[in-house]
């Protein structure tokens, strides 16, 4: 029994986790089509800035939940303008250009805070299930999820913002038309996408001891799974990462961590290949 | 035709006999070693995205997946002829099968470059957990994240005692090269290569034609990781051992880099990039003031904004503009982001 729940809640902790670093993405690739490379590295700057602002006497809580997305989303504003700007409906290029930005963000961030692993402490305890110990930050990123998915459905569906760049993304010369500035509202939108980013690296930064490249290994599971949601953001979102959450964990337990990502990345690429647009592609359609 | 071919092949064979001759004299062959296996490296994947238009993500892992085979059967067999012959035979298998897998799934450019960077991390993965005992192949122990040492290096086929490193594998390995590249040459110019060209212009056009589009996609990518596994297995004899990081992201966005850098659509602009860029890379990497991947990062993102073609079209340009622009320059688009007709 309390081992069910533990397993529950691990279970649900690794789909929480694949929401919160793939929601970023899930704006910026799933909505406007730049894909991102540099949204890890985008999460590991979220990262340092919390550790930063941390040490510099900032409450936590404000550092992790206001501090690094308004750091990260505003970078984001800043390259939007450099780079992007320039390159949208050139999805290669894109890709190019950020795989570009994400290797000079690694070496930025190897000469500015060393090439050590950095962390700041858990600010929750952890407490115990009948025999077993359970770390109560654990939960914390769970409702953190769970709150970002229905902000997001609240922003895209009830918020006039919401409507304005969804048409915009659908068709960028009506929503011109209608007196929008296309261009100001894909860099609002790149920005927020960003700022979601740099929220994921700083809630997750506690868990993990952040080094310049640990970017890496967050974009590869962001992309399966915005990819394997597909055109529908908030049901794609928490579908794919439902589903390989649950594969990973399950895989995690039975064998070893390892062969819980191989199950992951496994079922990616079967899945991709049955259902090559997308879960939403086939279920949920037409919804958000 | 008959007469451009032969030019063509005539103008590499002197150029290449001058500089695998002539560059000894002004750097180190060590070195130069290394800058001829990233050139193959680069030009196997400026061979299938630049010609084929398949982007993939992943070259690394074929890379990487010839440096293993020709160490592991090194070590099983006890000389290298075979084992080299493998290195290209079974990277060229596993990419027939993915290829096959992904190609007849008809999955488009963005998901392609997804799986095949993602076959790469999972290779890259599995192949950094096999520290243990456990973990062998013959007589090979895979050795986790420190890799295979230790394997028979490159020999004179027939005498395993007859090892080649320092010159003679650079010289080895420059014709090697250059045969490679003879060979990418001559498959661009028979049909099937016109074919594969015609694919990157417009796939639907040339399936219209009554081409199997997926069987010449598959057995394109198939060449890309045979010459891919052949550069491995040349790296891994210079190397003298394999580790997992062959694999790694960092190497699949170099190979990536080297081609945009040279130039999309060029034989020789992907094997000009590679080796400029790795020098660059080598005399960064004497200096500890500015961290060499800030560079390489920059220098990827101003070209993509401000030279996309890279650097061989130009060049191509220049060198028409000297000789009297008597000859067209090389004009062929790069097939990057080119979903201009579906």
């Amino acid at each position: 029994m309390d081992l069910s729940v533990v397993i529950l809640i691990e279970v649900l902790y690794a789909i929480a986790s694949l929401i919160l670093i793939s929601a970023g993405l899930a704006v910026v690739f799933g909505m406007m089509k730049v894909i991102n490379l540099a949204h890890g590295e985008f999460m590991v700057l979220g990262g340092y800035t919390t550790i930063t602002a941390v040490g510099l006497g900032v409450n936590i809580f404000v550092a992790m939940l206001i501090v690094a997305p308004i750091v990260v989303g505003l970078f984001g504003l800043i390259v939007e303008r450099l780079v992007f700007r320039h390159l949208y409906g050139r999805m290669i290029d894109t890709m190019l250009a950020s795989w570009g930005l994400s290797l000079m963000m690694i070496g930025g961030f190897k000469m500015i805070f060393g090439n050590t692993t950095t962390g700041v402490a858990g600010p929750i305890p952890g407490f115990t299930v009948g025999n077993y110990q359970v770390n109560g930050y654990n939960l914390f990123i769970i409702v953190v999820s769970v709150l970002l998915l229905l902000a997001m459905l609240a922003l895209l569906r009830g918020t006039r913002f919401g409507l304005i760049a969804r048409g915009t993304m659908q068709r960028a010369d009506m929503a011109a038309a209608m007196g929008h500035s296309p261009d100001r509202i894909y860099m609002m939108t790149f920005a927020l996408g960003s700022a979601l980013a740099g929220l994921a690296g700083a809630v997750l930064a506690p868990l993990v001891g952040l080094v310049p490249t640990a970017g890496a290994a967050f974009i590869a599971k962001a992309f399966i799974t915005v990819i394997a949601g597909g055109p529908v953001l908030v049901a794609g979102l928490a579908s794919a990462a439902g589903t390989f959450g649950l594969v990973n964990q399950v895989f995690s337990f039975l064998v070893s961590p390892v062969v819980g990502d191989v199950a992951l990345l496994v079922t990616a690429i079967v899945l991709l290949r049955l259902l090559p647009r997308g879960i939403t592609a086939r279920f949920f359609r037409g919804r958000l | 035709m008959q007469g451009d071919a032969r030019r063509d092949t005539g103008l590499a064979v002197i150029l290449g006999a001058v500089l695998i001759l002539g560059l000894p004299l002004i750097a180190d062959t060590n070195m130069l070693t290394l800058l001829v296996v990233y050139g193959m490296l680069a030009l196997s994947l400026g061979l299938i995205w630049g010609f084929g238009g398949i982007l993939c993500f992943g070259q690394a892992a074929f890379f990487g997946l010839g440096a293993y085979t020709f160490a592991i059967a090194g070590i099983n067999i006890g000389e290298s002829t075979l084992p080299l012959i493998l290195a290209v035979l079974v990277p060229a298998a596993a990419a027939a099968l993915l290829g096959a897998f992904m190609f007849y799934g008809r999955l488009g450019d963005v998901y392609l470059a997804v799986i095949t960077l993602v076959f790469s991390l999972i290779l890259f993965r599995w192949l950094s957990t096999t520290a243990g005992p456990a973990y062998v192949i013959g007589n090979a122990r895979l050795g986790g994240y420190n890799g295979i040492p230790g394997f028979p290096l490159l020999n004179v086929p027939g005498y395993p005692r007859w090892e080649l490193w320092g010159d003679p594998l650079y010289y080895v390995a420059a014709a090697a090269l250059l045969i490679v590249f003879l060979l990418v040459s001559w498959l661009l110019r028979s049909s099937f290569g016109r074919i594969a060209i015609g694919i990157r212009e417009n796939e639907e056009r040339v399936s219209l034609l009554g081409y199997d589009i997926r069987a010449r996609k598959t057995v394109l990518f198939a060449i890309g990781a045979g010459i891919a596994g052949l550069a491995g297995a040349l790296f891994a004899a210079w190397a003298e051992v394999v580790t997992p990081s062959l694999f790694g992201l960092q190497q699949s966005a170099e190979i990536i880099i080297w081609c945009i850098v040279g130039g999309l659509g060029t034989r020789f602009g992907p094997v000009l990039g590679a080796a400029v860029l790795t020098w660059v890379k080598i005399v960064l990497g004497g200096q500890g003031a500015i961290d060499n991947m800030l560079v390489m990062g920059l220098i990827l993102v101003l070209f993509v904004l401000f030279l996309p073609r890279g650097i061989a079209p130009e060049l191509a340009r220049l060198w028409g503009w000297v000789t009297g622009g008597t000859r067209r320059p090389a004009r062929r688009r790069a097939p990057r982001g080119g979903t201009a007709d579906g």
